[in-house]
């Protein structure tokens, strides 16, 4: 039986839904800043996923060709993210995401 | 057979990192439970003819951004175990976000359960991915020559993103922007001439590095007549 099983596109829709799901079950629930980002790393994450199993599914690289503008995406939103994690940080370092009004000014 | 257990293995470390992520008390855990979902879906991308991309997403996440996220967290010295029992908004707020996570996923395989696979449309509207070559020449053909605008854009995207980050982590408070290192040295050295020649002015005997509890002359000044009066 295991060996008539195969990996349909669908199983990795799945499981990116299912990281999806995840990541934004830890974006509500994580207060400390730098873990919310990773979670919204992991959404990213998801997403390509499926972008790349709709570019096989379809047979249109035009999905592969979207995944490299959201890595690139991806990496000037993290260094902004984090400038601003930084800054928040460095004016008291145990904030949360409630915090971020300090930088207000 | 090998595809499935590629398949299985790849998102059992994909789903364990999620969940690290989201449970790890410590950021550094999580950001170590991040890789392995990077790696996961990395080994993902290659089962799907993906090379080039599984190669950037090694080399860009788990290589440039989770190392960014440790730097960060070392920077800061917040790498401590936090409370997680501690909820400020009440019970409620983590039995919502559990309840609204899993209506995403519902939703989504729901979705996927009525989709039908047939391709309505035009397939391939970019281009067939299946082209000759392996599949960095198709994707490099698109981006260069579709997407060229969009891959320009990304350029001023990223120096955007640089100017940014450096006007963020900038310390922004006035009184430091000039750093004058003898400064505080010469300021004291004014003061002391100033209390010296205001004290002498009221014929007072001056002891040096007797500072007065003031910083001005005005000050000293005042103390001094009040002292002169009580004479």
């Amino acid at each position: 039986m295991l060996a008539e099983l195969h990996v349909t596109p669908a199983w990795y829709l799945v499981l990116g839904a299912v990281i999806f799901g995840i990541g934004a079950v830890g974006l509500l629930v994580r207060r400390n800043p730098l873990v919310m980002f990773m979670c919204i790393e992991l959404m990213l994450n998801a997403v390509t996923l499926t972008f790349v199993t709709f570019a096989r599914m379809l047979d249109d690289v035009g999905g592969q060709a979207t995944v490299v503008f959201v890595l690139v995406v991806a990496a000037a939103e993290v260094v902004v993210g984090l400038g601003i994690i930084v800054a928040l940080m460095r004016k008291r370092p145990e904030a949360t995401a409630d915090d971020v009004a300090l930088l207000e000014g | 057979m090998v595809e499935v257990a590629v398949f299985a293995v790849a998102a059992a470390a994909c789903l364990a990192g999620a969940i690290g992520v989201v449970a790890s008390r410590n950021p550094v855990h999580a950001a170590l439970s991040l890789v392995g979902t990077l790696f996961g879906i990395a080994v993902l991308f290659v089962a799907q003819n993906a090379n080039f991309l599984a190669a950037v997403q090694v080399i860009v996440y788990a290589g440039a951004i989770v190392v960014l996220f440790l730097f960060v967290i070392m920077f800061l010295g917040v790498d401590v175990a936090e409370d997680l029992r501690v909820e400020p908004l009440g019970r409620g707020q983590r039995v919502a976000a559990v309840v609204l996570g899993l209506g995403i996923v519902g939703l989504v395989l729901l979705a996927l359960n009525d989709a039908d696979w047939s391709v309505t449309g035009i397939p391939s509207v970019v281009g067939p991915l299946s082209g000759e070559g392996p599949d960095i020449n198709v994707l490099s053909e698109a981006i260069f020559t579709r997407y060229v605008f969009a891959f320009e854009l990304t350029s001023v995207l990223l120096v955007i993103a640089v100017v940014g980050a450096v006007l963020l982590a900038r310390r922004t408070r006035p009184s430091e922007e000039i750093v004058d290192p003898g400064q505080e040295q010469r300021e004291a050295e004014i003061t002391e001439q100033i209390t010296k020649a205001a004290m002498q002015a009221y014929g007072l005997e001056y002891k040096p590095g007797a500072r007065p509890p003031g910083n001005g002359d005005e000050e000293a000044a005042d103390e001094a007549e009040t002292e002169e009066v009580k004479a």
